[in-house]
């Protein structure tokens, strides 16, 4: 396996052939926020909070998505990267009827703890207030569209974990939204295995266990990655 | 280290209190409207939520009783799952409903009402408030902070938070009372209970010089309503509807809250944003009744602790069958904060409270519930209709200051009657009105001005409707 060597943010760091900047930067102890990014299933960069510098690129780039070259400069903190960051997360809650105080992840929710790291403490932009609803006709588990940030996350663990591939994205822009099977009511789709693990997945409320009150949404992740490193180690711990 | 407290009435403008003074041709004051001009919108965003977010999601609607809301509504989803809740669970509750008055009362009395009669009306509004109290009285003023402290601590024990606990869920309680919340508890009962009949025996001496505020502070008889027990004891978690007269008759009892739409009318005004709820059978505006702490002290037979009944005694010689005098309503509250305070001496002991089978679960058995308890300033009802998964396609909300909009006009009216007597308002009339509102209450943000002075803005028309005189202050 060839070794390249690269630095972020002036550290000397070296990868695997293939990795990723993101996990580069994981393995070295480097943070880089994401969203998008689950352990476990392929990225798709659908999020952009985990843009980096690279010397020599003038645009910004998703760390996530991005292969380690040799000699490779990456920075990971700058004025622009925050300005960009900070950005993002405004839009992502201008987008959607993002309600913390009585939502069922409050205190749980990877977008609110992004917020809060990266001192997002108000909204730049008009809240465009779409009118979702909730689809809770499945026995256990309810989708709040007004909550989902769109990383499908969901998709690729319904799709690349369990197999099922009962969730979906149809279609786009702002209008994009997470469909069962042929955008059917959850309760009625014939493939979904009631697996629980897009539940698992979702890194804000947007999907939760039915009969959940305000933050009481506990989700465990670890579920997950004990059954990618069950299946690609052969290792049947986390 | 010297410290400032500023506080700038300005900054709480918004909530003015309108009032509306109407003269007939004599020019004599035919009646007095109080406006609520405050946003009423929530029924209408809690369509398409799931139902189990609404114990969440209601207590938002104020942040001086929200485990009034945060009862109502679990008390309904209980209803949707058609379940009984486990026993510890409904004493947990009962406990916090049981905080909760105690805090919200004692916020009433002490830092509200008591600068108005304790400091003298006429003293300026920079003296007469919390902090001219703490001058004056140092000892009761800093009980009265300490008793609504004891109220908030008994909330925060059991729920985690002082405000806006989500705790109460559909079918029961999240958790228990840990051994060191019953301890902290336990250890502040007697001080609470010597604050309270301190209160209670200081309000009394200033019975004796308010013979005037005791006739025109709002006393006429009126219907009154609250939950009542099987027993006819004081009652305020559950039970069911009591009406009486204002004679103290009863005319219904043993109203299932169920069924509250067949007794209670609801009437919009284009001058208010709360609706006036009204005795259907009496129709509007006759059907005018009171809930609240003197609604509930009329219609119960006893309180159901020594302490409390001995007042409740007294309370009740003040009238001929109803005490009638909106005064008194302080008076009830001091006696309710007793009752609550003796009540939670009796339960912090058993050993259910640390039980660990605190919530039933149930699927959507009903389509329509109504979660009915009363708040500190009266009963409190929430109806909600529910689609097959449980998604809310309606809500009403009855709540107490609505119920009481009726009297409150008749309060204002009548002190509008005694102290306006030509074309003018008079300023000794303000803080009248002022306190009289107070006397109820109110869940509006203008009432808890702790500023020592309510936002007022009176306007006296005459019979044509030409304004007369306007002030505002
Ligand atoms: S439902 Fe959750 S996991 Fe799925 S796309 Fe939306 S936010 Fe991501
Ligand atoms: S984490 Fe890389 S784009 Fe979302």
């Amino acid at each position: 396996m060839p070794v390249k060597t690269l630095t972020i943010d002036g550290k000397p760091v070296s990868a695997v052939e293939g990795q990723t900047v993101l996990e580069a930067a994981q393995d070295a102890g480097i943070s880089i926020p994401t969203l998008c990014h689950l352990d476990g299933v392929s990225d798709v960069g659908a999020c952009r909070l985990c843009l980096v510098e690279v010397a020599g690129v003038s645009r910004l780039l998703p760390a996530c998505v991005t292969k380690v070259t040799e000699e490779m400069e990456v920075r990971t903190e700058s004025e622009r990267l925050k300005r960009y960051r900070r950005m993002i997360l405004e839009l992502l809650f201008a987008e959607r009827n993002h309600v913390c105080a009585v939502c069922v992840s409050n205190g749980r929710c990877e977008l609110q703890n992004l917020a809060v790291a990266q001192g997002m403490d108000h909204v730049r932009f008009a809240y465009r207030f779409p009118p979702y609803e909730v689809d809770i006709t499945h026995r256990m588990f309810g989708m709040d569209h007004n909550r989902c940030v769109l990383c499908s996350r969901c998709v690729r663990v319904c799709w690349f974990i369990e197999g099922a591939a009962t969730k979906n994205v149809a279609g786009r822009g702002a209008d994009a939204r997470i469909i069962t099977d042929l955008s059917q009511p959850w309760g009625e789709s014939e493939t979904c295995t009631s697996c629980g693990k897009c539940v698992q997945a979702c890194p804000t409320g947007a999907k939760f266990h039915k009969g959940s009150t305000v933050a009481e949404m506990e989700r465990d992740r670890s579920r997950l990655e004990y059954i990618v490193t069950a299946r690609e180690k052969k290792q049947w711990i986390v | 280290m010297a410290q400032q407290i500023k506080i700038d009435p300005v900054t709480r403008i918004e909530g003015h209190a309108k009032i509306t003074i109407q003269l007939d041709e004599g020019g004599n004051v035919a009646n007095a409207r109080f406006h609520v001009t405050e946003f009423r919108g929530f029924e209408r965003f809690c369509e398409g939520r799931p139902f189990s977010e609404m114990p969440g999601i209601t207590p938002r609607i104020c942040g001086i009783c929200p485990v009034s809301h945060l009862l109502a509504s679990a008390k309904a989803c209980d209803q949707i799952l058609a379940v009984d809740i486990p026993p510890a669970a409904e004493n947990l509750r009962r406990m916090m409903n049981l905080g909760q008055i105690v805090q919200s009362h004692a916020l009433s009395f002490f830092h509200l009402s008591a600068p108005d009669f304790l400091i003298g009306w006429e003293t300026p509004p920079e003296r007469r408030n919390v902090f001219g109290l703490i001058a004056a009285h140092p000892e009761l003023a800093r009980g009265g902070i300490r008793l609504r402290q004891f109220g908030q601590e008994v909330i925060e024990h059991l729920g985690g938070r002082k405000i806006h606990p989500a705790w109460a869920v559909p079918g029961g309680v999240r958790h228990g009372l840990s051994e060191a919340g019953r301890e902290a508890i336990r250890a502040k009962i007697p001080e609470a209970k010597a604050v309270a009949l301190k209160g209670i025996e200081c309000f009394k001496e200033v019975l004796k010089t308010h013979e005037r505020e005791l006739q025109v502070f709002g006393n006429f008889p009126s219907l009154f309503m609250g939950l009542i027990a099987p027993d006819g004891t004081w009652e305020h978690y559950d039970g069911r509807l009591r009406f009486m007269d204002g004679g103290g008759n009863t005319i219904a009892d043993h109203v299932d809250p169920q069924r509250y739409d067949q007794f209670i009318g609801e009437a919009v005004e284009e001058t208010s944003y709360l609706k006036s709820p009204y005795y259907r059978p009496l129709g509007y505006p006759g059907g005018i009744y009171r809930v609240g702490p003197l609604a509930r002290l009329n219609i119960c037979r006893q309180m159901g602790t020594p302490l409390a009944d001995v007042e409740l005694t007294n309370f009740k010689s003040m009238g001929w069958g109803a005490v009638t005098s909106s005064f008194l309503y302080h008076y009830a509250r001091l006696i309710e904060i007793l009752a609550s305070i003796e009540r939670i001496e009796r339960m912090i002991d058993s050993p259910e409270l640390a039980s660990k089978q605190l919530r039933a679960d149930a699927g959507i058995n009903r389509r329509e519930a109504v979660g009915a308890s009363e708040a500190p300033r009266g009963t409190l009802f929430h109806h909600y209709q529910v689609d097959a998964n449980g998604l809310i396609q309606r809500v009403n909300l009855i709540i107490a200051t609505g119920q009481n909009n009726l009297a409150m006009n008749r309060t204002v009216t009548q002190i509008a009657r005694h102290f306006i007597q030509g074309p003018e308002i008079p300023e000794a009339m303000l803080n009248r009105v002022e306190a009289g509102i107070r006397a109820f209450d109110p869940c509006l943000s203008c009432s808890t001005h702790a500023a020592g002075q309510m936002a007022l803005d009176v306007t006296l028309i005459d019979a044509e409707g030409r304004v007369l005189d306007r002030v505002a202050r």
